[in-house]
């Protein structure tokens, strides 16, 4: 109180310089940082374009010279980059379109159907969220060993169909702020759930809708241990796989493994700049609605 | 729930109750079929494997022939006679312990830098969260030639300032230290999370404090962090079971070997090989069930605690 009766003036001057202060040591820290997190990329694409010898020049140059554009095709041609791509993306889709459709019908009976019992299992569902993926990990390996589905993508895509637990979670609690009149009128009128929530839910949860398939997409664009674990075939390789096979055959050509490493992660660099604002909001409401 | 579904014997309700209980039947009906997916998938993908990998952990199983019951057996081993199973305990206690508090603290200052209302911030968002949609496999190749002890950018960079080259990924007591920092660049995932907790605090509570005149470290320690408090909860309960179970960054920059020397031989690597490479499936099932109970330990303890240090006072928490 005392402070606070000190004249006006001097303690605006002061809250300014300390202001403008605060605002250049966080411009400096942020610009730092930024540099740092920036460097990895920056030289990645500076690796990819350089010539084998220029490669291991000391002290490092950052301006390849010239540059080796030849490192992409050369890159491409090694691994069989188009068929892995075709089989990532039909992976990365098919649990795009799957995990859709499972997870807004299943959210869809947690959130806007009163039943006996559904409390209890969304505990259940819950619960789920933490277990250890290796529990269950053997098991499931040999269903699928039963199956006669290792060696191929099956195990990657058809579970797709069953839900994912931390996306119903997610979906519930989207759903759970639309307003219940809206159902109701709509019930008053004759429609069955499934048209409540194909008509009314599903076309008013479509932020949600897109955060859960560009995580999807993401999840299974860059999955390592479940491709490692099922698929056999090198014509089944996913690029993640497929990068890491060429790594083990060409461990020191580092231009070309830069450059097959640039074209993997190109594709979902592109989705991010496109969705950026998806992919923000999306991280924010799975992070702070746990 | 059958109390519910059968029809009231009560004759002057019995209309109304009728309707109500078959009502209630009908939602029955309509939420078990919309929650039918995932019950099978519960059912399928979590109860059973649950249960088959407890029975396998009791048992010596290759795969090839069916599981043989040994008791305790693996368990036993694992205790008694396997030293590499110690060797992996420990060195993912040493890398959990090195790499959680490291992310949080990193990726909460980056947050609060960011909160400043700094201009350009969403270019510097986007640089800091760029790297979490990295596909692991690259981020790892390309952390180990970066990380390379003879032509690698980081040694020399640090040549360049006069410090001598550092073993990195080569030398075992830099391998975990190194894995810290692969972790770090993917902190922007979290990062975003406490930015948007940040910008939920009330600014009243800051109007209050700056009334009383309290600087901005004060401000930070007992306003922001208190507030922000069950963001870190949540983010240091996913960080820790993260942390245990991680795989991939080991297993492609090490080749699944886990060098040099052991020294980067993580829990989930070891478990993969003895699962995949030698099929040990049963003690690999021991294993899996022993970190499943050691991480229910770990966040038992954690939610234990955040009575002391969480604080709920927010609002919509």
């Amino acid at each position: 109180m005392l402070k606070s009766a000190q004249p006006a003036p001097i303690i605006d001057m002061s809250k300014q310089t300390r202001h403008l202060l605060t605002q250049l040591a966080a411009h400096i820290l942020l610009v730092l940082s930024a540099i740092l997190f920036a460097l990895p990329f920056l030289w990645m694409l500076s690796t990819s374009l350089k010539p084998d010898a220029q490669i291991f020049v000391l002290p490092p140059r950052w301006i390849p010279q010239p540059f080796m554009w030849n490192n992409y095709p050369r890159a491409l041609t090694y691994i069989p980059y188009f068929t892995y791509f075709n089989n990532t993306l039909y992976i990365a889709v098919f649990n795009v379109i799957a995990t859709l459709i499972s997870c807004t019908l299943v959210a869809y009976g947690f959130a806007r159907i009163n039943w006996p019992g559904r409390n209890i299992l969304f505990s259940v569902l819950l619960a789920t969220l933490m277990i250890p993926y290796p529990v269950t990990l053997i098991p499931t390996f040999l269903i699928f060993r039963q199956l006669g589905w290792v060696g191929t993508a099956n195990p990657l895509t058809w579970p797709a169909f069953f839900g994912n637990a931390f996306f119903i979670f997610l979906l519930r609690q989207f759903y759970m702020t639309i307003p219940t009149e809206l159902s109701q009128a709509a019930k008053i009128d004759g429609a069955s759930e499934f048209a409540i929530y194909w008509r009314i839910i599903m076309p008013l949860a479509r932020p949600a809708l897109a955060t859960v398939a560009l995580f999807t997409f993401l999840a299974n664009w860059n999955d390592f241990l479940g491709p490692l674990i099922y698929l056999a075939d090198k014509q089944n390789y996913t690029l993640a796989l497929g990068l890491y096979g060429f790594a083990g055959a060409r461990k020191t050509e580092w231009g070309l493994l830069m450059a097959a490493g640039t074209v993997t992660v190109m594709p979902i660099v592109i989705l991010f700049f496109l969705a950026q604002r998806t992919f923000i909001e999306g991280i924010t409401l799975t992070g702070t609605k746990g | 729930m059958t109390e519910l579904a059968s029809p009231a014997r009560v004759t002057p309700h019995r209309a109304r109750s009728r309707r109500w209980s078959r009502g209630v039947r009908h939602d029955l009906i309509n939420g078990l079929l919309f929650v039918s997916p995932w019950l099978l998938g519960l059912l399928i993908f979590t109860l059973y494997p649950l249960l088959a990998s407890l029975y396998y952990s009791f048992t010596d199983f290759n795969v090839l022939q069916p599981p043989k019951f040994v008791g305790a057996a693996n368990f036993i081993d694992m205790f008694s006679q396997n030293h590499l199973f110690w060797t992996a305990v420990k060195n993912t206690l040493i890398y959990a312990l090195m790499a959680i508090p490291l992310n949080i603290i990193f990726s909460v200052c980056l947050a609060l830098l960011l909160n400043l209302k700094v201009s350009g911030m969403s270019i510097y968002r986007t640089i800091f969260y760029l790297p979490t949609i990295f596909p692991q496999v690259v981020t790892a190749l390309l952390f180990s030639w970066m990380l390379n002890p003879q032509f690698g950018l980081v040694n020399a960079l640090l040549k360049q300032i006069g410090i001598p080259g550092i073993g990195w990924l080569t030398d075992p007591s830099w391998a975990k230290p190194s894995l810290v920092v692969l972790g770090l660049w993917g902190i922007g995932g979290s990062m975003v999370i406490y930015l948007a907790a940040l910008q939920d605090v009330p600014r009243h509570l800051y109007e209050a404090a700056d009334i009383d005149g309290a600087g901005a470290l004060v401000k930070t320690w007992a306003i922001t962090l208190p507030m922000i408090s069950p963001t870190i909860f949540f983010n240091l309960v996913l960080g820790t079971i993260e942390a245990f179970q991680s795989f991939t960054f080991v297993y492609v920059i090490t080749d699944g070997k886990g060098g040099p020397l052991d020294s980067t031989l993580l829990y989930g690597l070891l478990l993969y090989r003895n699962a995949f490479s030698y099929l040990h499936m049963g003690y690999a099932s021991a294993m899996a069930w022993m970190l499943a109970l050691f991480v229910i330990l770990i966040t038992l303890i954690i939610f234990k605690s955040s009575g002391r240090w969480v604080f709920y006072g927010g609002e919509s928490h």
